[in-house]
């Protein structure tokens, strides 16, 4: 009797802890599957888009002013050195840093308009191109995806 | 004892420091704002929407002179909110004062602007609808329909406020960017519920940055923070009599200031282009961008993580 209870909690401790493991793989999986949307804009732009080079490579002063255009129009979706918050993704990732600068003014330019990125057409070709200059001047910082656990100190 | 035209003066001035205002009280509430980069046009639209979750808090003002009554100076007040990336809801509050007679309100309107296509092309459609509740009494000249002339607006206020009109109006606005450029077109039909037939108008509208490139460092009277622009706007008459007959036309020079703190003044005279228009409109506006009204909003009905 006492060996049948222990084979019982045996089988249901075994079968929450592949449930919980399944769980994990999947919010691992969730959280994978919202990165890889949240970027996948990226790759739907078009070839003669990402061609396009940026014109502002050799202003000593398109960092700068980039800077300022981040603050004023992007910060408070992307976040404070565009790292991301809840409203807007890291720019820092490897996806927009690897993309190339033609595909960041492409984005910049027609928005995500389905996924609350606005149209930034407004600006003028000069300061959407100052802000690329900037976005890529940042670097990559990873952020955790939605279902990784948090980084250990 | 004050002249009565003076003291009109004066209360003209209480309305609009009390509109400011309130607009300032709103601000202190923001926790973040962002700067607007609106165009110059009081009357023409361009494609460019409200960011999403943006709350911009607007108040207009035009000083208008007329032939056979009394000048007159009519406002409104507007509460521009970013739905979505592709659609932007708008609520007015009308108001005049016809010098000489009385200061009333003079109604409400409900727009709503969407825009159908995903992508920025050469030309962007944006859909525009509005439902109107005003009153004849209503001279904010938000757009010009029909055949909408100057003598329509002498009619005293006692008189014109008791006539209510209900409309409906639909724009198909048409704007394009090139090489810092807007190009902006209008053409607007509208539909007086109560069995008139329908009206037609339209607004052009061009404007450009006085500087393309962004200044390297935060500044207030940097030129990429001064746009100037042009628009003509006039009434193409209605169903039965379609044309520039019998309408009004104008041409409007204007400036608009985007300051980085978030607010934005805009400056417009206006010019009558033929008899059937006033000669001079004196337009401005102030308005403040509330960029995290949404997430402010969010934050009232979730609690705290």
């Amino acid at each position: 009797m006492k060996f049948r209870g222990y084979r019982v909690t045996s089988v249901l401790l075994f079968t929450g802890l592949a449930l919980a493991l399944k769980a994990q793989d999947g919010n691992k999986e969730r959280g994978q599957k919202e990165k890889e949307s949240v970027y996948a804009e990226l790759e739907k732009v078009p070839e003669k888009a990402r061609q396009k080079s940026n014109p502002l490579t050799k202003d000593p002063e398109a960092v700068a002013a980039g800077k300022v255009l981040f603050e004023e129009h992007c910060e408070e979706c992307h976040g404070s050195g565009a790292l991301g918050s809840k409203k807007a993704p890291s720019l820092r990732a490897s996806e927009v840093q690897n993309a190339a600068p033609g595909a960041i003014f492409w984005i910049l330019t027609n928005g995500v308009v389905r996924k609350k990125m606005p149209v930034w057409s407004k600006l003028p070709e000069p300061q959407r191109w100052q802000l690329v200059s900037y976005i890529k001047s940042l670097g990559i910082a990873e952020q955790p995806a939605p279902g990784d656990p948090p980084a250990k100190p | 004892m004050m002249p009565p035209t003076l003291a009109k003066s004066f209360h003209l001035l209480r309305v609009s420091i009390g509109t400011v205002l309130v607009s300032g009280l709103l601000s202190l509430l923001a926790l973040v704002s962002l700067e607007a980069q609106e165009n110059p046009y009081i009357v023409a639209y361009d494609h460019n929407l409200e960011e999403p979750g943006s709350l911009e808090v607007e108040y207009f003002s035009t000083f208008g002179t007329q032939r056979g009554g009394p000048g007159f100076h009519a406002f409104w007040g507007e509460f521009e909110y970013g739905a979505t990336a592709w659609w932007t809801t708008e609520f007015y509050l009308d108001g005049q004062t016809t010098f000489d007679q009385s200061t009333l309100f003079t109604g409400f309107r409900w727009e709503n602007r969407v825009r159908p296509l995903k992508r920025e092309h050469f030309i962007n459609p944006v859909l525009y609808v509005e439902f109107e509740d005003i009153n004849e009494a209503d001279k904010i000249l938000k757009e010009i329909e029909g055949h909408d002339v100057e003598a329509d607006q002498a009619v005293p206020n006692s008189i014109s406020r008791q006539q209510v009109v209900r409309e409906i109006e639909l724009k198909l606005i048409l704007s394009s960017n090139y090489k810092g450029w807007n190009f902006a077109e209008n053409t607007l039909a509208v539909k007086n519920l109560s069995n008139q037939p329908w009206e037609f108008g339209y607004a052009l509208g061009v404007s450009r940055p006085l500087a393309l490139k962004g200044a390297a460092h935060r500044c207030n009277f940097c030129p990429q923070h001064f746009i100037a622009g042009l628009e003509m706007y006039g009434g193409l008459g209605d169903r039965a009599s379609f044309g520039l007959h019998d309408t009004s036309q104008y041409l409007a020079p204007g400036l608009v200031w985007n300051l980085p703190s978030g607010w934005t003044l805009r400056i417009e005279p206006t010019f009558g282009l033929n008899g059937n228009s006033h000669q001079f409109l004196l337009r401005w506006g102030v308005s403040y961008e509330i960029s995290a009204f949404g997430r402010m909003v969010e934050s009232l009905f979730k609690g705290r993580e």
